[in-house]
């Protein structure tokens, strides 16, 4: 575990045309694609698989590998059960009635189309979300948070929690190992009632707090040491080249393509 | 159930994209701006210059103590997923700023949660939950007037209740969207936090234990017993009213809900799960229909829901009432310690 959570910084380092995009220009692309995957009707398969092929290409594109991406963008998959009575709720051609626990169960063509649809959209969304957090380094990200209006205060926030999650990440680690360390357990069994063992989890929460705390007070003084008057500053983000905004009209015109064509069926 | 196998999946609660349709994506990401909007005020007001360190270390701390896990039962364990404790740890401003902040690194970095609909995921999990379990602690502390108990008993109902209401609302959303029936979904969400809040209740209340013995000054409720100006049972009543209006607007959403889109009343149809939530199962002709069941079924649901809210709200109270009157001789000597 002590590995895994460092081997999660999600950004992979290269040098691709999708590594180079503005981040700005990619946030909102990414943003753009989901928002079209999200408007295209149910069972408009051609929209699909143009949106799918469009993926594809932006993950030929950023030399990510189409496994990783394929791999990573799994992660939503297990929230399709959400959405699996759909299929059984939506009025339709029957086409397979069970009985199920003495409940008749009808399958319908619209059901199943609805359901197929759902998954489809919430794939391609992940694989561009992929895309954009892997080809993309956590302050360009953060940069264009900021251009695109969402509170300075807010975005620095999010980047002092980005940053201290790995160094209170360490921290839990090594409390988890000292706990490990001072109690013996059957495999898959702990000591003590479940209930105790909550409140022995709690007790090392607050605790994670406590130092967390005067963590923050620590961070804080280092910081008015160094002229932090409580105004957040940041460098001007560069200007948009020609290329940025030549990638992103193309982009926005297929997109439009694709929403117009999923709109005809 | 949905743990994503990366990191310990807080629970399944985390919406991705595709799963809301853009129109309550966008009515959530409204009501999420409202309410980060607000909170970054008043927050920036009370701490000054201390917000960006503080908030940012605490979305961290959130973060990492959602890796604390504990060992339930055969290779199952359970972890916490924070919003009580940093609601009450915090207080509901920089609380909802902490948990919007975990949201929203959680989706920006792990695909946990979806980016066009974060709104909704910061809406349920940092906004509903956050004010939900505030103003359910303030209102048990209020009536336990400083004592231990209150801490404890306020916690645990805190946690409870905010991990079940922003469940449903999850459940609501995704019925609105179309996504699944809210007779499904609404049992199947609320059944499983039902469980998931009592672990996270006991976990919470750990946390309040050990901050309450190790530094008392951070819990305003119990350093009032000190006869410091902090207890003002009055703001505390006040808190408690807003938590339970907005669970109270989350449970009464859900028959409208239901009634929308038109199809989602073929559930009780073809499964008969609408009324396998409410009554016991029976079979039902595929073909059936239930005349007049739009008209009355949103009545009856609501209905169901004020009942079971005021059975819950009087449980509470008359519970918090009794353990009142039960330490009324102690509390004398009780302020001494």
């Amino acid at each position: 575990m002590g590995l895994r959570i460092h081997a999660l910084d999600a950004y992979r380092s290269g040098d691709s045309l999708v590594h180079r995009l503005d981040a700005r220009v990619k946030l909102v692309l990414a943003v753009l694609f989901i928002a079209t995957a999200a408007l295209t009707p149910d069972g408009a398969w051609p929209a699909y698989a143009l949106l799918a092929a469009l993926a594809l290409g932006v993950i030929l594109l950023s030399r990510l590998g189409v496994g990783f991406v394929y791999r990573r963008s799994a992660v939503a998959l297990p929230f399709a059960l959400a959405a699996v009575t759909v299929m059984f709720s939506t009025p339709g051609q029957p086409l397979l009635v069970a009985r199920i626990l003495g409940w008749d169960v009808t399958l319908s063509d619209a059901g199943l189309v609805r359901f197929v649809s759902i998954v489809l959209k919430s794939w391609l969304s992940v694989q561009m979300a992929v895309v954009l957090t892997a080809s993309t380094p956590f302050p360009g990200l953060l940069q264009a948070m900021r251009s695109l209006c969402l509170p300075k205060v807010l975005v620095a926030i999010v980047g002092f929690a980005y940053r201290y999650i790995f160094v209170i990440a360490d921290e839990v680690m090594r409390m988890m190992r000292a706990r490990a360390a001072r109690s013996g357990s059957r495999e898959g069994r702990g000591g003590g009632s479940v209930f105790w063992r909550a409140r022995v989890t709690g007790g090392m929460a607050g605790n994670l707090f406590l130092r967390s705390i005067a963590r923050s007070e620590r961070i804080y003084e280092a910081m008015v040491a160094r002229g932090y008057d409580g105004e957040v500053r940041v460098l001007r983000p560069p200007s948009l080249q020609l290329g940025d905004v030549l990638v992103a009209l193309l982009f926005v015109l297929v997109l439009g393509a694709v929403q117009a064509l999923a709109q005809l069926f | 159930m949905l743990a994503s196998g990366i990191l310990p999946s807080p629970a399944p609660m985390h919406i991705p994209d595709g799963f809301l349709s853009i129109v309550v994506s966008a009515i959530c990401w409204v009501l999420t701006a409202v309410g980060v909007g607000v909170s970054l005020w008043r927050s920036g007001k009370t701490l000054g210059g201390r917000q960006v360190p503080l908030m940012g270390v605490l979305a961290a701390f959130i973060f990492a103590a959602q890796m604390l896990n504990f060992t339930v039962a055969g290779g199952t364990s359970g972890h916490l997923i924070g919003g009580a404790l940093a609601a009450i740890l915090l207080g509901p401003w920089a609380g909802i700023l902490t948990l919007t902040t975990v949201v929203a690194i959680q989706a920006l970095v792990f695909q946990d949660g979806g980016l066009l609909v974060m709104g909704a995921n910061i809406l349920n999990m940092g906004i509903i939950s956050v004010l939900v379990a505030y103003g359910v602690y303030r209102g048990v502390t209020a009536l336990a007037r400083g004592q231990r108990w209150g801490l404890f008993v306020g916690g645990f109902s805190a946690a409870w209740l905010s991990v079940v209401i922003a469940s449903v609302a999850t459940a609501i959303q995704l019925a609105f969207s179309g996504t699944s029936p809210l007779g499904v979904a609404l049992p199947a969400m609320a059944g499983v936090h039902v469980l998931i809040g009592i672990g996270e209740g006991l976990i919470t209340v750990g946390a309040l234990a050990f901050v309450a013995a190790a530094r008392r000054d951070l819990l305003p409720a119990l350093s009032g017993v000190e006869g410091g100006p902090s207890d003002k049972p009055v703001r505390g009543l006040g808190w408690a009213a807003v938590g339970l209006t907005i669970a109270l607007a989350v449970t009464l959403f859900a028959p409208l809900a239901s009634e929308y889109p038109d199809g989602l009343e073929r559930v009780a149809e073809d499964l008969g799960f609408g009324e396998a939530a409410l009554d016991a199962p029976y079979a039902i002709i595929p073909d059936y229909v239930f005349p007049g069941l739009s008209e009355e079924s949103p009545a009856a649901t609501i209905l169901a829901g004020i009942v079971g809210a005021l059975i819950v709200a009087v449980l509470g109270l008359g519970i918090a009432a009794a353990v009142a009157r039960l330490r009324k001789r102690a509390v004398l000597q009780e302020i001494g310690d």
